[in-house]
């Protein structure tokens, strides 16, 4: 006998809509599976029969065809475990086949029968319903997740027991609650934060603008502290952002049990010795990557110089377009990718160089290899430059109140207000030709600016972006035209500080 | 009737395959050869009927303890019986257009009657 229902494979973000045809023919017992199954989904036929032994049920020894189509779509993972499980059942004339119609599942299953959470089921959920699926089963672990998605109706599994007395009409499934109000996290705020005046004015500017940030100091200064509370800076997520964010977490499994919609901008910190595929996104059938994950967010680059040249190469893309695009041989994805970016690095290899308490050991070659990894493209990315300073013992203590971070987000979010008035995106984003018109810069700010491209030797590309901060700086002050003192301002920014051999670049 | 039980396996085996035989005979078809043996191995039945030639393994067993008679039928038993069946056609006068492998498994439990399936074109 034959029974249909359907379920999803994912490809990136997306779900692909696919069947699951089981036939029960006659013939040697044998299980076949068709339709290019990766290796997780041909295990499927040994955790079905243990499943199926456990929980009872006779497993139909005759020869069972299940078929997946699209026969040419390459199919990953274990949740393809409980909708065969189903069509089984229905093919086997355990439950009424009645019972599939307009039915969508997906799930793995444990060999005594239990129902496990698998990744990706809200991309399943929104692909189910685009195709106007009657109901989803999904394990109940991701029953949440799945609910985020409205105008579908999805039910929570527990265990293949469970599953097949409901398809008989004898049980029922977990029906979702009310939408969980996921717990914001308290954001680390910036009074915290000792000292460091120019360096929460750069971060300040940074999440004004959406513009990437590189603090340069010794061990011990505060960058990762800093960079911590740029997400509490920003916006909250609008509802497609959150969404979009959920779906990438969602893709890569790191949706805990029961998690809904993720409210807060994700804050991604990869060490340094992350290779590129975890970068931006690998596998076969690729998943997302750090890139990906901190999309909405900000990616924070702790010792920047210590990342492989191949990693600091790969988010060249991801920081142009906004999105990566992985390719690999049974696909090609893009993902999202559009992301903060904060870089963190100490001036030299022992940290200690232009520290005037401490004395530098690094030698020349030290120094001189370490100022040529950061150069590169992935310095030509970065707008604002600053150095963060060794803590006075005054600092430390503490005596000076900083100031939270309640009154710099106001000053943000007022700012990119402005800006999306104006251009409808940061200037961060705005594209170089016609930058100046769009800019509305002052006559004298024009001219110190021109002098910079002369006698300090700004480059074209420096000169863009010296114009971008400068406009950030404005919109903070809410003024209108960029004047002299925002122009000198953003220039300081852009002056890179010690690293190594190199100094008082601009860059 | 009552059927006596096998004693021991080998008599288990023949005994299945006669009864087999019987049930293949009775499903008319006409023996034509058992326990045809070659270098690589033996056929347990050949039989024939309207044009068809059936190659046909019988697989005997006290229960499914150790899995059904059938699932005993794997992969590397199927490409024995396929060589051995171009081994019997070589061998003997048969021209038949087309060929057939059939499994009959039946289970005799040590007090009871057995219980006879035909699997017909199997592989």
């Amino acid at each position: 006998m034959l029974a249909r229902l359907a379920t999803t494979a994912l490809v990136g973000l997306t779900a692909h809509p696919v069947g699951v045809e089981v036939d029960i023919g006659r013939g040697l017992p044998a299980v076949t599976v068709v339709g290019l199954g990766g290796t997780a989904v041909l295990e499927a036929r040994d955790r079905l029969r243990a499943a199926f032994g456990n929980t009872g049920y006779e497993w139909p020894d005759r020869r069972i065809t299940v078929s997946l189509p699209p026969a040419d779509l390459p199919k990953q993972g274990s949740g393809f475990d409980l909708p065969i499980a189903i069509g089984l059942l229905a093919a086997a004339g355990s439950v009424p086949a009645t019972a599939l119609e307009g039915l969508w599942a997906i799930g793995e299953l444990g060999l005594a029968g239990d129902v496990r959470a698998v990744r990706g089921v809200l991309p399943a959920a929104l692909a189910a319903r685009r195709s106007s699926a009657r109901l989803l089963v999904v394990p109940q672990a991701n029953l949440a997740e799945a609910a985020l998605v409205p105008d579908l109706r999805v039910a929570g599994a527990t265990s293949l027991g469970q599953v097949g007395e409901w398809l008989d009409g004898r049980a029922d499934l977990g029906r979702p609650g009310s939408p969980p109000d996921t717990p914001v996290p308290p954001v680390e705020d910036l009074t915290d934060v000792r000292g460091q005046a120019l360096a929460r004015r750069a971060l300040e500017i940074a999440a004004a603008g959406g513009h990437n940030l590189l603090l340069i100091g010794p061990p011990g200064a505060g960058k990762t502290m800093l960079a911590r509370r740029l997400p509490g800076l920003l916006p909250p997520l609008e509802q497609d952002e959150a969404l979009e964010v959920t779906q990438v977490f969602s893709a890569a499994g790191l949706l805990g049990p029961d998690a809904g919609l993720i409210r807060i901008r994700p804050f991604r910190a990869p060490h340094h010795a992350i290779s590129v595929p975890g970068l931006v996104g690998g596998g076969q059938v690729p998943r997302p990557g750090e890139v990906s994950l901190a999309n909405h967010g900000v990616l924070f680059l702790d010792e920047l110089p210590e990342f492989s040249r191949m990693a600091s190469e790969a988010l060249r893309q991801p920081l142009e377009e906004g999105e990566v695009t992985v390719s690999r041989a049974m696909a090609s994805v893009r993902f999202p990718a559009r992301f903060a970016l904060i870089a963190a690095a100490n001036p030299c290899p022992c940290g200690h160089l232009g520290d005037s308490r401490f004395a530098c050991r690094c030698s020349r070659t030290d120094l001189h290899r370490y100022a040529s990894r950061l150069s590169g493209p992935l310095l030509d990315r970065i707008d604002l430059y600053v150095q963060a300073e060794r803590l006075t013992a005054e600092e430390l203590a503490g005596a000076v109140e900083a100031e939270p971070t309640a009154p710099v987000r106001a000053r943000v979010l007022a700012a990119r207000a402005l800006q999306r008035g104006r251009q409808g995106t940061e200037n961060g984003r705005l594209a170089s030709t016609g930058l100046a018109a769009r800019c509305q810069v002052a006559p004298s700010a024009r001219r110190t600016l021109m002098a910079a491209v002369d006698r300090l030797g700004l480059s074209a590309r420096g000169f863009h972006r010296a114009l971008r901060v400068a406009r950030t700086v404005a919109d903070l002050a809410g003024a209108d035209r960029v004047e002299d003192h925002h122009i000198k301002e953003a220039l300081g920014l852009r002056h890179l500080p010690i690293v190594g051999d190199r100094e008082g670049q601009l860059v | 009737m009552a059927t006596r039980h096998p004693a021991d396996r080998g008599e288990l085996g023949r005994r299945g395959e006669a009864l087999a035989c019987s049930w293949l005979t009775a499903a008319g078809l006409r023996i034509v050869a058992r326990n045809w043996r070659c270098r690589t191995g033996e056929i347990d039945v050949v039989a024939e009927g309207q044009g068809v030639l059936v190659f046909c393994e019988v697989k005997t067993r006290r229960g499914d303890g150790y899995g059904t008679p059938a699932a005993a039928v794997d992969a590397a038993k199927q490409a024995r019986l396929r060589s051995l069946a171009v081994a019997y056609l070589h061998a003997t006068p048969h021209r038949p257009c087309r060929v057939r492998f059939d499994v009959v498994t039946v289970v005799w439990p040590r007090h009871g009657q057995p219980q006879v399936e035909h699997l017909k074109g199997v592989f």
